[in-house]
C-alpha cells in the first residue's frame, strides 16, 4: 500500500513538474517573442515548415475522411430516408471536429515529432548552449517562432482539411452513391453555419499550441544523447496527441 | 578582469565547485587544467552564465554575473565568444552561415560586408573556400576551426574554449595551439582555456590553474608551474596513475 502511495506522489510530482515547466515555457516565449530585434525570417521558415510540408498529409487524411464519412452517415441515414443529410453530416463533421482533431493529430506526428528531435539534437550537441553564449536567447530564436507557427497554420491547415473533406464527400455522395448535386450542396449551405467553421479553427489554433509547446518542451529539455533525442520525441508526440484529444472535449463542451 | 569569489556547485550532492577562487587577468591567456570530471566545464559555463552557482561571485569588472537576469546576461554574453568541446556547429546552416550567425543576429551589416568579415575570419583560423560546406562534411579539427571562426566573428573581449584539442591528432592539436597564440596576439583578447592537455597548455599559457576536487590548488606561471613541488600538480603533470590523486 506505502509503495503504491508512493508511486502515485512520484507521478503527482511529475504531472506538476511537467506542467509547470511548459506553462514557464509558454510564457517565455510568449515574453521574448515581443523583444526586438524581430526576426520574421525565422518565423516564417518554421510556418513553411508546419504549414507548407504538411499540406500533402493534411490533404490526403482530409479527403479519405471525407470520403469515409459520406459512406458511413449514407449507410445510417437512408435507413431513415435522410440521404440528403449526407452533405451536412460531412460538412459539419469536418468542420466542427475531425478537420481540426486530424489536423492537429496528423501534423503532431510528422511536425512535432520533428520539432522535438531537432532541438533535442540541438540540446545534447550543446548547439542550444551555443545560442547562450552567442547572447541570442535560444527560447526566442527556437520557441517562439515555432509555437507561433503552430498557432498560425493550424487554422489554415484546418480549413484545407475541412475543404477537402467536403470535396471527399462530395464525390463519394454524388459521384458513386447517386445522390443529387444540387440537394448535396443546398442542404450542405442550409446547415453549416460560419459560426461553425469559425469555432473549429479557434480549436485548431489551440491544436497548434498544444503540439508545439509539448514538441519545444521536450526537445528543449533533452538529456541523455541520442537514445534522449528518441525518447522526447516519443513523449513530445504522446503527449501532443493526447492533450488535443482531452482539450478537444473541453473545448467543444465550451463551444456547444 | 574577472573574479570567481567562493564558488560553490553541487549536483545531486556531489559537490562539484567548492569554494573555488581565482582571478583571470585582462588580454592575457589563463589555462584551466584538471583531470576529466573535476569541474573546468562547469567553472566556464559559470563564467558566461550557462549555470548559475549555489553560491559565490563571478565579477566581470566589478559586476556580479550571477546575480544578473537572462536578459542582463544577454547583453554581457555579447563581450563573449566560446568555442566548444564539439564546436556545436549550427549543423542545418553552411560554414559562412555559422560565422557569419553571430553578426546577422546582433548587427545590420550589409550582406557583402558580412561575406568579406566571414572570409576573413575563416582565413585567419586556415580555412579558404569553404563557406558553402556543411559542418557534417568537415573533419574534426575543421569543425574546431570554423567554431573559432564563429567565436572570434564579433571581435570579442574574452573568449572561452572548452577542450580545444580533444579528439585531435598531435598535428591538429599544435595547429589549433598555433591558432589560439596567432588569434590572441591579434586581437589582445582574454582567453579562458580549460583543457587537460599539457603541451597545449605549455605552449599557450600566460597563467595555468589547477583545479582539483572543486578547489584551485595551485596557479602560476609556465615556469612556476613546471617547478611547483605540489604533488597532486607533478602527479597529473607527469601523468601518473600514483599520487595523491585517486583513480577511480
Amino acid at each position: 500500500m506505502r509503495e503504491f502511495f508512493e508511486g502515485l506522489g512520484k507521478w503527482a510530482g511529475r504531472v506538476v513538474k511537467l506542467a509547470g515547466g511548459m506553462a514557464l515555457m509558454l510564457f517565455q516565449a510568449a515574453t521574448w517573442m515581443f523583444v526586438p530585434p524581430l526576426k520574421l525570417r525565422n518565423i516564417f521558415r518554421q510556418m513553411e515548415f508546419v504549414g507548407v510540408k504538411s499540406l500533402f498529409v493534411v490533404i490526403l487524411t482530409g479527403a479519405f475522411t471525407g470520403a469515409v464519412l459520406a459512406l458511413q452517415s449514407y449507410n445510417a441515414l437512408k435507413r431513415f430516408g435522410a440521404e440528403s443529410l449526407v452533405g451536412p453530416t460531412v460538412a459539419l463533421s469536418m468542420a466542427r471536429e475531425l478537420g481540426p482533431v486530424l489536423t492537429g493529430l496528423m501534423v503532431t506526428g510528422r511536425a512535432g515529432s520533428a520539432m522535438a528531435t531537432e532541438l533535442g539534437t540541438m540540446r545534447v550537441t550543446e548547439q542550444i548552449d551555443a545560442l547562450y553564449t552567442m547572447a541570442v536567447n535560444p527560447i526566442k530564436y527556437l520557441v517562439s517562432p515555432r509555437i507561433l507557427a503552430g498557432v498560425l497554420m493550424l487554422p489554415v491547415l484546418a480549413v484545407i482539411t475541412d475543404f477537402v473533406g467536403v470535396l471527399g464527400g462530395y464525390f463519394v455522395g454524388v459521384k458513386m452513391l447517386g445522390i443529387n448535386s444540387g440537394v448535396y450542396i443546398g442542404r450542405t449551405v442550409d446547415f453549416v453555419k460560419p459560426q461553425d467553421i469559425f469555432d473549429g479553427l479557434i480549436k485548431a489554433s489551440v491544436f497548434g499550441l498544444i503540439l508545439s509547446l509539448a514538441a519545444c518542451y521536450h526537445g528543449f529539455n533533452t538529456a541523455g544523447g541520442a537514445a534522449g533525442v528518441g525518447e522526447s520525441a516519443t513523449k513530445s508526440v504522446v503527449l501532443g496527441c493526447v492533450m488535443i484529444l482531452i482539450s478537444d472535449y473541453f473545448l467543444t463542451s465550451a463551444m456547444l | 578582469m574577472i573574479q570567481i569569489i567562493d564558488l560553490k556547485k553541487s549536483f545531486n550532492s556531489k559537490k562539484v565547485l567548492d569554494d573555488t577562487n581565482l582571478e583571470i587577468e585582462k588580454g592575457r591567456i589563463t589555462v584551466i587544467i584538471g583531470r576529466s570530471g573535476e569541474g573546468k566545464s562547469v567553472l566556464i559555463k559559470h563564467i558566461i552564465g550557462l549555470l548559475r552557482p549555489d553560491s559565490g561571485e563571478i565579477l566581470l569588472d566589478g559586476q556580479d554575473i550571477t546575480k544578473m537576469t537572462e536578459m542582463e546576461l544577454n547583453e554581457v554574453r555579447r563581450r563573449f565568444g566560446m568555442l566548444f568541446q564539439g564546436a556545436a556547429l549550427f549543423d542545418s546552416m553552411t560554414v559562412g552561415e555559422n560565422v557569419a550567425f553571430p553578426l546577422r543576429e546582433h548587427t545590420e551589416m550589409p550582406e557583402t560586408d558580412l561575406k568579406k568579415v566571414v572570409k576573413e575570419k575563416l582565413r585567419k583560423v586556415g580555412l579558404r573556400d569553404i563557406e558553402n560546406m556543411m559542418p557534417a562534411d568537415l573533419s574534426g579539427g575543421m569543425k574546431k576551426r570554423v567554431g573559432l571562426a564563429r567565436a572570434i566573428a564579433m571581435d570579442p573581449e574574452i573568449v572561452l574554449f572548452d577542450e580545444p584539442t580533444t579528439g585531435l591528432d598531435p598535428v591538429m592539436s599544435d595547429n589549433i595551439a598555433t591558432l589560439i597564440l596567432d588569434t590572441q596576439r591579434d586581437l589582445k583578447t582574454t582567453y579562458i582555456v580549460i583543457t587537460h592537455d599539457i603541451p597545449l597548455t605549455y605552449k599557450i599559457a600566460d597563467k595555468i590553474a589547477m583545479l582539483h576536487e572543486g578547489k584551485i590548488v595551485e596557479q602560476g606561471d609556465v615556469d612556476y608551474m613546471k617547478n611547483c613541488q605540489n604533488p597532486i600538480l607533478r602527479q597529473f603533470l607527469e601523468g601518473r596513475a600514483e599520487g595523491p590523486i585517486k583513480v577511480m
